[in-house]
């Protein structure tokens, strides 16, 4: 298992590449990267704030769980804090298992859980000022699928 | 003597990301009704509880909590992670 919290930029790609290198025995790999959008064109950025004591802390816990309700080979989870322009990732996740089921479950339930039960807050930048994210209600109800 | 960190809009409100607070409440709901009492921004910061979360030693818990033991108190929004 691999988690990183970090202010620099990551390739999906080449992350992808070097997770499916490491597992061995898997016959599936999922993965999924978030990434700063900009509907209507008026971003300008988007600050991530995080509890850096807490952070890796709670996704740990989050991708034990994982582990716990499936078989894993691997997990991994990046996501980034600090200002992002439109267009940058932001997070990613990737899982590895013998079978597919497992892997696209256990990515699923990390990136519900990762929205709402990881330190990060979200701040948009538009040309017309700056306000806070809100955590949305189908968010925390995802939640009770698991 | 207890650490206690503010994010997000709470701490924008409150007007520092962290400070020492001297303190014998019991819970955490006690911490919150002691600050309120100090300065108007502590009341603005914690007018609807509903609206925040707290977390106790890097733990997500509740209002209802001892801080018996803590050394650490968090208070933020709701989470938007992902």
């Amino acid at each position: 298992m691999e988690i990183r919290v970090q202010e620099d930029r990551f390739d999906p790609g080449a992350e992808l590449n070097a997770f499916s290198a490491t597992v061995s025995g898997a016959g599936a790999v999922v993965s999924f990267t978030g990434v700063v959008r900009d509907v209507d064109g008026g971003l300008v950025a988007m600050e991530i704030e995080h509890y850096p004591g807490m952070t890796t802390k709670a996704i740990a816990g989050i991708a034990d769980e994982a582990a716990r309700r499936w078989s894993l080979a691997d997990v991994l989870v990046i996501h980034r804090y600090s200002r992002l322009a439109p267009g940058e990732n932001i997070m990613m996740v990737a899982t590895a298992s013998r079978h597919r089921a497992d892997a696209f479950a256990a990515a699923e339930y990390l990136m519900d859980y990762l929205k709402s039960r990881a330190p990060f807050w979200k701040k948009e930048v538009t040309r017309d000022g700056a306000g806070w994210v809100a955590a949305r209600d189908e968010d925390e109800d995802a939640l009770t699928r698991w | 003597m207890i650490d206690v960190l503010y994010f997000a809009w709470v701490r924008e409100r409150i007007g520092v990301p962290r400070e020492q607070v001297d303190t014998t409440a019991a819970t955490v709901a006690d911490l919150v009704e002691e600050l309120k009492a100090r300065e108007p921004r502590y009341e603005a910061a914690f007018a609807d509880l509903r609206a925040l979360r707290v977390a106790l030693d890097q733990e997500l818990s509740d209002f209802d909590a001892s801080l018996a033991g803590v050394r650490e108190v968090a208070f933020f929004p709701p989470m938007t992670g992902g």
